[in-house]
C-alpha cells in the first residue's frame, strides 16, 4: 500500500466510526493535534485545582470542605488520565510538564481569573464545570480510543462537580441579601469568561474543520456555546439572579437564547498571558513541582535500593 | 520523575469479574503503582483488586498483522450454533 492508500484507509475508518488505537497507523498531523489538545486538557485540569485550592481552608462547613477536596482530587485524577492518554501517542510526560511550566503549552484561560469569595466556588462548579461538561460529553466519542475512554471516566465523575456548585449558589441565593449579592457578583465575574471557554467563534477557529473531519470534535465552538447558554439561562432564573448580559433573549425562530457580543480582545489577552492571574498560577505550579523534587528523588532512591525485594512480589495469578 | 517507569493498571471491580485495563500511571516502584492506582482509578468503589504491570513488559500483537491473525476466523461459520439445522419440534438443542 502506498501512503495515499493508507491515508484513505485511515479516513474511511474514521468515517465508519471505527476507533483509532495507539499502535494503529495515523497521520502525523492527527497525532500532533491530539497531543496538543489532550496536553492542553490535562494542563487545564492541573491548573484548575489552584483557584479552588484557594478556598479549602476557608470552606464554610465540613460538608463543603470534603466536597471541595473531593472535587479537587478528581481534577488531579483527570489530569493524570489525560497525561497518560497523551503518552500513548508518544508524548513524554516530563516534556509535557516542562512545556506547561515554561508557558509553551496552553491551558484553559478561565483559570487565570481570581476566586475572590466563597460564592466563586459555586460559580466555578456551576458555570466552569458546566461549560467543561458541554465540551467533554461529545469527546467521549472521539475517534482516538484512549482519549475517548479517559473522557467517559471524567464525565462520569464530573456531574457531581456541577451539582455541588449549583447547590452552593442555591444556598447563597436563599440566604441573606448580602449572601445573595455575593452569588450575583460571582455570576457577574464568571459569566463572560465561561462563554470564552468554548474557544474563538467558528469563523476564526483554525482547527475546527480538520478536527471534525478526523472525528476529534463533533460540534463547533459556537454550537457548544449556544447549548451552554440555553442550559444556564433557566438555571439562573431558578436561582433568581441575573446574567450580566442585557441581550439575553429567547429567540422563538431559532428556538435558542440570543446573547450579546463576547469581548474577544480580553480572551486573547488572557490566552497570551496577560490575564489577572496567569503569572500567579504558573508560579504556584512551578513551586509545587520544584518543592516536590526531593520527594521524587527519595522515592527513586528507595525503589532502586529495594529492587531485589520487589522482585519477590506476590504473583498475580 | 525521569526514572519513574510507566505501569499499566488493571482493576477487578468486584469478585467474579475479570480484571480490566483502567489506564496507566508512573510510579517509582510496584508498591507505589498500586497505591497510586487506588487513588487515581478507585476513588468511587471501582475496585476490589488491582494488578499493575510494567508497560515495557507487555507484549502486544502488531496492528499491521491483524489480518493474518484474525481473518482466518471470519469464514468459519460452522463454529457457531446457528450454522446447524435443527428440525422443528426438537427441543433442548
Amino acid at each position: 500500500m502506498n501512503v495515499i492508500d493508507i491515508e484513505t484507509g485511515f479516513q474511511e475508518k474514521i468515517d465508519k466510526d471505527i476507533r483509532i488505537e495507539p499502535r494503529d497507523w495515523m497521520p502525523d498531523n492527527y497525532r500532533q493535534t491530539l497531543i496538543r489538545q489532550i496536553g492542553q486538557h490535562a494542563h487545564s485540569e492541573i491548573v484548575g485545582m489552584l483557584p479552588e485550592g484557594n478556598w479549602i481552608t476557608r470552606a464554610p462547613s465540613l460538608k463543603r470542605k470534603v466536597a471541595l477536596l473531593a472535587k479537587i482530587q478528581d481534577e488531579a485524577g483527570h489530569g493524570l488520565y489525560l497525561y497518560s492518554a497523551a503518552e500513548t501517542l508518544g508524548a513524554d510526560r516530563d516534556q509535557m510538564y516542562e512545556e506547561l511550566h515554561t508557558g509553551k503549552a496552553k491551558y484553559s484561560s478561565i483559570f487565570n481569573y481570581p476566586t475572590l469569595t466563597w460564592a466563586d466556588m459555586g460559580a466555578v462548579g456551576w458555570l466552569v464545570d458546566g461549560a467543561a461538561i458541554q465540551n467533554q460529553i461529545p469527546l467521549c466519542r472521539c475517534s482516538y480510543g484512549p482519549y475517548g475512554r479517559a473522557m467517559v471516566r471524567i464525565c462520569k465523575e464530573e456531574s457531581f462537580h456541577q451539582r455541588q456548585g449549583y447547590e452552593i449558589m442555591l444556598v447563597l441565593c436563599q440566604g441573606t441579601p448580602v449572601q445573595k449579592a455575593m452569588a450575583q457578583d460571582a455570576l457577574n465575574r464568571f459569566w463572560w469568561p465561561s462563554l470564552m471557554m468554548f474557544g474563538p467563534p467558528d469563523d476564526v477557529s483554525t482547527h475546527t474543520a480538520q478536527s471534525k473531519r478526523w472525528g476529534i470534535k463533533r460540534f463547533t465552538n459556537d454550537e457548544l456555546r449556544q447549548r451552554f447558554v440555553d442550559m444556564i439561562v433557566p438555571q439562573a432564573a431558578h436561582l433568581g439572579i441575573t446574567i450580566p448580559d442585557p441581550d439575553i433573549k429567547w429567540n422563538e425562530e431559532r428556538q435558542h437564547y440570543d446573547y450579546g457580543q463576547i469581548n474577544w480582545d480580553e480572551f486573547w489577552q488572557v490566552v497570551k498571558g496577560n490575564g489577572p492571574c496567569n503569572k500567579e498560577r504558573m508560579e504556584a505550579r512551578v513551586k509545587a513541582w520544584e518543592d516536590g523534587a526531593w520527594v521524587r528523588e527519595a522515592a527513586t532512591a528507595y525503589a532502586s535500593k529495594h529492587t531485589n525485594v520487589s522482585n519477590q512480589k506476590s504473583q498475580a495469578v | 520523575m525521569k526514572s519513574w517507569p510507566l505501569y499499566e493498571v488493571f482493576i477487578r471491580s468486584k469478585a467474579g469479574l475479570h480484571h480490566k485495563h483502567a489506564g496507566s500511571l508512573h510510579a517509582a516502584d510496584a508498591q507505589m503503582a498500586i497505591e497510586n492506582a487506588r487513588d487515581v482509578y478507585c476513588r468511587r468503589n471501582e475496585g476490589a483488586s488491582i494488578w499493575v504491570v510494567l508497560s515495557s513488559d507487555i507484549i502486544a500483537s502488531n496492528p499491521q498483522e491483524s489480518e493474518e491473525l484474525f481473518d482466518p476466523a471470519e469464514d468459519k461459520i460452522y463454529r457457531h450454533p446457528t450454522f446447524y439445522h435443527v428440525p422443528e419440534g426438537v427441543k433442548h438443542l
